[in-house]
């Protein structure tokens, strides 16, 4: 989890981009998923852009997308996500004060 | 308009002949690595397929009973591109709210699209669905906390009124 922990950059979050597109099941299944990720450090923006992405960038609901509403649909949204996912990571994290983003931490290391 | 779904119909059976072209591709490349890998590989998706099938079917019952019902007119009137932001919002309360799987989704918002809805508020209900879960708030709120769970959920909400509207421009 070094790869995702703070300082990790953009190729962390390109990281939790990816674990997060690759997942398959509804965004229910990605909650436990990130507790795990929290518990082991990384960065809470990793972790949003991670749920983001699990969210509405999944590789086989993308070409699912694209084979029912078209390529230019799927892509110009895709696109857009890109963008949106960053921006609501960053809107999530920013939106808490350091006293709440260790409580989350903390949170999740009493869960199992 | 007529011109403009006949083109996207268009679009669509070319990308189902692509997918189907790297599927079988894909498949013949396996068959002359594997001849036991690749049948594994077969029953798998043959299970898949199984599991998909009696929703999708439904779905494509449900589909078809919901577009006999609302006509064209009242989908145009409700959703089509001349509702606006009104149609919009509306599209973005029904994604929030409902959980439907992507698969069922598509073919859904594919049909209301084909029937009279406007790009943005199919835009606008395909994001809310996926980014926006009303029903999960409580599994959500576990996690991460009643804070983290509205901001986010907001977040998405309005970047998904962007994103339709974007689109509405777009495509």
């Amino acid at each position: 989890m070094r790869f995702l922990g703070k300082g990790s950059g953009l190729r962390g979050a390109v990281m939790a981009f990816a674990l997060g597109a690759a997942a398959a099941g509804p965004l229910y299944g990605a909650f436990p998923v990130a507790t795990v990720m929290m518990k082991k450090g990384a960065s809470l923006f990793n972790v949003f852009v991670f749920v983001g992405a699990w969210s509405t960038a999944k590789i086989p609901l993308l070409t699912f997308e694209a084979s029912s509403l078209g390529l230019e649909f799927a892509g110009t949204r895709l696109l857009l996500n890109l963008f949106g996912i960053a921006i609501i990571a960053w809107v999530v994290e920013h939106a808490l004060s350091q006293e709440e983003q260790q409580g989350l931490y903390d949170g999740a290391m009493v869960e199992n | 308009m007529k011109n403009k779904a006949d083109a996207r119909r268009k679009h669509y059976i070319m990308f189902t002949i692509l997918l189907y072209v790297c599927a079988l591709t894909g498949l013949a490349i396996s068959f002359s690595k594997s001849k036991k890998k690749t049948k594994m590989a077969l029953k798998k998706a043959w299970k898949s397929f199984e599991n998909i099938l009696p929703q999708l079917s439904c779905v494509l019952l449900i589909i078809g009973f919901m577009l006999t019902v609302l006509d064209t007119e009242s989908i145009t009137a409700l959703l089509g591109a001349d509702s606006g932001m009104a149609g919009v919002f509306l599209a973005a309360v029904i994604g929030s709210i409902t959980l439907i799987p992507g698969f069922v989704a598509f073919p859904l918002a594919a049909a209301l699209l084909s029937s009279g809805a406007g790009v943005m508020q199919i835009a606008a209900f395909v994001s809310t669905l996926m980014m926006v879960g009303v029903v999960t708030l409580p599994m959500e709120i576990q996690t991460f906390g009643k804070k983290v769970t509205l901001v986010r959920n907001g977040a998405a909400f309005v970047f998904s009124l962007v994103v339709a509207v974007a689109m509405g421009v777009i495509v």
